[in-house]
């Protein structure tokens, strides 16, 4: 691993910003083109959204957990939460699936195309870990 | 970040500014919902000065797209810079909402 980054935050909507402008700088310096750059921002700000409102349901006195492992060939985000949990990672990654008629059910969905990989790991009442992997260009010479 | 209403013949013309993610849309959708289905029908949201949008601003454009579908009025959208732009058609906004160049083309749709 090149390099490690970790921030711990409360579960309130004024962080999701700030999650993505980390997420933004440590792909800018990795450089991946701005495109690129735009989305892992969308995907940033879908996994911490819903660990505020659907992992603690809009209690702010959770701690979401966003860490950023650097490696020479790939940037992985993870995103966790101590909250409710997921009783059915499958159904919930589903595109048209929303527990929130406002969401549309698209969170899932943009992590999974503007990532190279994504994981989920859930369980009811033990929170949930959402691993996005992004691959790096080979670094020419 | 800021939202901005103003009321124009029937019209909410409202302007956001900022990234629209869960923290914008909450206060987007306050601003908006205490006009629609009262003192305006239809609603022209400018997102020109908005750099970047993720599920949580799609949401609360299609939530006030189906209020005031069902009021019978039209919503439109202006000024969606292309990061914007590409999430608003990834997602289907665009199919339902058109999407206009300034201000005075989206109220001449109506």
């Amino acid at each position: 691993m090149k390099n490690q980054l970790k921030l711990s935050m409360r579960s309130l909507s004024d962080n999701v910003s700030v999650a993505r402008l980390v997420a933004a700088t440590v792909a800018a310096e990795a450089n991946l083109t701005l495109h690129e750059v735009d989305e892992i921002k969308v995907a940033v700000s879908e996994a911490v959204s819903n660990a505020v409102i659907h992992g603690y349901e809009g209690r702010e006195d959770g701690i979401v957990e966003f860490a950023i492992d650097i490696y020479e060939d790939r940037i992985v985000y993870v995103v966790s939460d101590c909250g409710k949990g997921i009783a059915d990672v499958e159904a919930a990654r589903e595109p048209a699936y929303s527990s929130d008629p406002e969401r549309m059910g698209l969170g899932f969905a943009f992590m999974e195309s503007f990532m190279d990989e994504l994981a989920v790991t859930s369980a009811p009442g033990e929170g949930t870990i959402v691993r996005m992997t992004k691959r790096l260009p080979k670094q020419s010479g | 970040m800021k939202v901005e209403t103003k009321l124009y013949k029937g019209v909410l013309l409202t302007q956001v500014e900022g990234e629209f993610d869960m923290h914008v849309a909450a206060t987007f959708k306050e601003a908006v919902d205490e006009y629609i289905g009262r003192d305006a029908k239809d609603l022209v949201v400018d997102l020109e000065g908005v750099p970047f949008i993720d599920s949580s601003g799609i949401g609360a454009l299609l939530g006030r797209y189906r209020r005031i579908e069902h009021l019978g009025g039209k919503m439109l959208l202006v000024g969606a810079c292309a990061a914007v732009e590409k999430i608003l058609r990834l997602s289907g906004v665009l199919q339902v909402m058109e999407l206009c160049g300034d201000e005075q083309q989206a109220l001449a749709r109506l």
